[in-house]
């Protein structure tokens, strides 16, 4: 849920290493500080989710059950800024949609089958996935041994997907019981600290000339339309534009990004 | 109200995941899928951005917001934690409002 690109895992510093133990001991360590990292930043969404208001109830269900943070900041956004639940529920399943991806690069990984796919499902974000890559990335590169490097890649899903689950929980809880004793969130500057969520959630994914005209263009047409649609359509409106780009990219051969 | 965009919300996020541990990769690997997959997060999220920052319901309103924001655009620029961005915007924005 922080912004981890699970495409581009990051090579840690190889101890050389075929040795099970200290595989393990090397994956904990990345799973426990990744749900650290992303602990604080569920304090930041417990508040303004009661800013944005919902009650303390629904912002701990909204991580316990939707968990997947980009989702749950878009739900917010729109219901808070006045949007229908319909439209907050359409913006945060589109946004939830790259989990569809991310499931499909470590389902042969992790060959989950039966209630321990079902279990599995649940724990499939941004940074699972990006520690399951990675760990398997790394081990496959040092001991070019398939077992250990599988067996890396499915420690770094499950001990990162529970770290994370764990500490954004509780995060939000505590995070959820302080925005619900601020009052009026303008005096804390909690409505600007929305849109910085969102750009920060935004900023690692920005790479490459497609990616930035994607963002430019889709806030563009967001805005713009914003007095002439209801509340939380916008958003709506803004994901057309890569399905067009790509399109119109697809029809004029020869063009390459 | 709330509670039925949680659960709906909640239900298509999690058919999701499932739905991608259980369909062949091969489905997704298709150029215009894969394309368009990467970029609809960047559009969407650029959206909310966009729109948090400037709108008040259907009305377009600048104020202390935008100057957080802007704070938060240059805190990214050289890497700053999450956390630190997010509450960089919140206190720019209130000072503002004290000040102003």
């Amino acid at each position: 849920m922080s912004p981890v690109d699970p495409v581009e895992p990051s090579r840690r510093q190889g101890l050389g290493t075929t040795h099970w133990p200290t595989i393990r001991a090397r994956v904990s360590r990345t799973a426990a500080s990744v749900g650290v990292a992303t602990g604080a930043y569920g304090l930041s969404f417990g508040a303004l989710a009661t800013a944005a208001g919902l009650s303390v109830p629904q912002t701990c269900a909204t991580s316990l059950l939707i968990f997947t943070g980009g989702s749950q900041f878009a739900l917010i956004g729109v219901l808070g800024s006045g949007g229908s639940g319909v439209s907050g529920t359409a913006s945060a399943v589109l946004l939830g949609s790259r989990n569809l991806v991310y499931g499909a690069s470590i389902a042969q990984l992790l060959g989950l089958r039966g209630a321990r796919r079902l279990v599995g499902a649940q724990l499939v974000i941004d940074e699972s996935t990006a520690v399951a890559l990675g760990s398997h990335a790394t081990v496959e590169s040092e001991a070019s041994e398939r077992s250990l490097a599988d067996r890396a890649g499915r420690l770094g899903f499950w001990s990162t997907g529970l770290a994370v689950f764990l500490l954004w929980n509780a995060s939000t809880l505590i995070g959820a019981l302080a925005g619900s004793v601020i009052g009026d969130p303008r005096t804390f500057g909690l409505d600007a600290a929305a849109p910085a969520a969102f750009l920060a959630l935004l900023a690692p994914r920005l790479r490459g000339r497609p990616a930035w005209t994607t963002a430019v263009v889709a806030a563009l047409v967001a805005i713009t339309v914003v007095p002439l649609v209801p509340a939380g359509v916008p958003v709506l409106v803004a994901a057309l534009v890569p399905v067009v780009a790509v399109l119109a990219k697809r029809s004029a051969p020869g063009a390459r990004s | 109200m709330t509670w039925a965009s949680i659960l709906a919300t909640a239900a298509g996020c999690y058919l999701l995941k499932l739905a991608g541990l259980s369909v062949p990769e091969r489905w997704l690997e298709t150029p215009t899928i894969a394309r368009m997959s990467a970029l609809l997060p960047v559009a969407l999220l650029a959206a909310l951005a966009g729109v948090q920052a400037v709108a008040t319901g259907t009305h377009l309103v600048l104020d202390a917001r935008l100057a957080g924001v802007a704070v938060a655009a240059g805190l990214l620029v050289v890497r700053a934690p999450f956390i630190v961005v997010v509450a960089a915007a919140a206190t720019t924005a209130a000072l503002l409002r004290l000040l102003g």
